[in-house]
């Protein structure tokens, strides 16, 4: 059950990578990382159970983490880089 | 009732990990950002929700438990959390939603 767990998020996982490959936009692929990197942390968890290694869930724990301040920080470089050439459509100030 | 609990938590997992592949087979087919969005919700809440759920129930009444929980805690409070922020940074750039007016699919009406 566990492998066949493993061999649905690994599936999945590359997918998600494709899109982050052919994303036409930044944005895109910011959504592809993020969701490859929730899919990481779920993989951890299961193969804490499989290969019986009890501290693998503390490094899920801490990945989740560093996954959404990673996510929120690509956000807002992005936002706030200046190399754009247009201007904001909509002033949303420093988040 | 071993038998029983580990037969639930593996539907458990293996529903979750087809949650998974659907949502990502639907980032790769949907047309605009803000749709993939949608499809990008579902992974880190059902998918790894389920999957979660189901290792939930092979551990018992363990401290790996009381972490399992705090994983998906994590989850549904922070993946709205960056959506919305990726959401509002598009939005900021310029990027605009495509309208049922604006694609092929009006002939249909």
């Amino acid at each position: 059950m566990m492998i066949a767990a493993s061999i649905l998020i690994l599936s999945a996982m590359v997918l998600m990578l494709i899109r982050a490959r052919m994303g036409p936009t930044v944005y895109d692929r910011i959504l592809a990382v993020n969701m490859f990197g929730s899919a990481t942390v779920v993989l951890i968890a299961v193969h804490c159970y499989l290969f019986d290694q009890p501290d693998f869930l503390d490094i899920a724990l801490l990945y989740s983490l560093i996954n959404f301040l990673g996510t929120i920080a690509v956000v807002k470089f992005v936002t706030f880089s200046r190399t754009k050439v247009h201007t904001p459509v909509d002033d949303i100030g420093d988040l | 009732m071993d038998v029983i609990i580990h037969v639930i938590s593996g539907i458990l997992m293996i529903a979750g990990g087809i949650l998974m592949l659907i949502s990502a087979i639907g980032v790769l087919r949907f047309p605009d950002l803000f749709t993939r969005m949608h499809a990008a919700g579902i992974n880190d809440t059902l998918g790894a929700g389920l999957v979660l759920l189901g290792l939930l129930l092979v551990s018992g009444w363990t401290l790996a438990t009381v972490k399992l929980i705090m994983i998906i805690g994590l989850f549904y409070f922070t993946s709205p959390v960056s959506t919305h922020a990726l959401a509002q940074a598009a939005l900021s750039d310029g990027e605009q939603p495509e309208l049922p007016s604006q694609s092929e699919q009006s002939n249909l009406l």
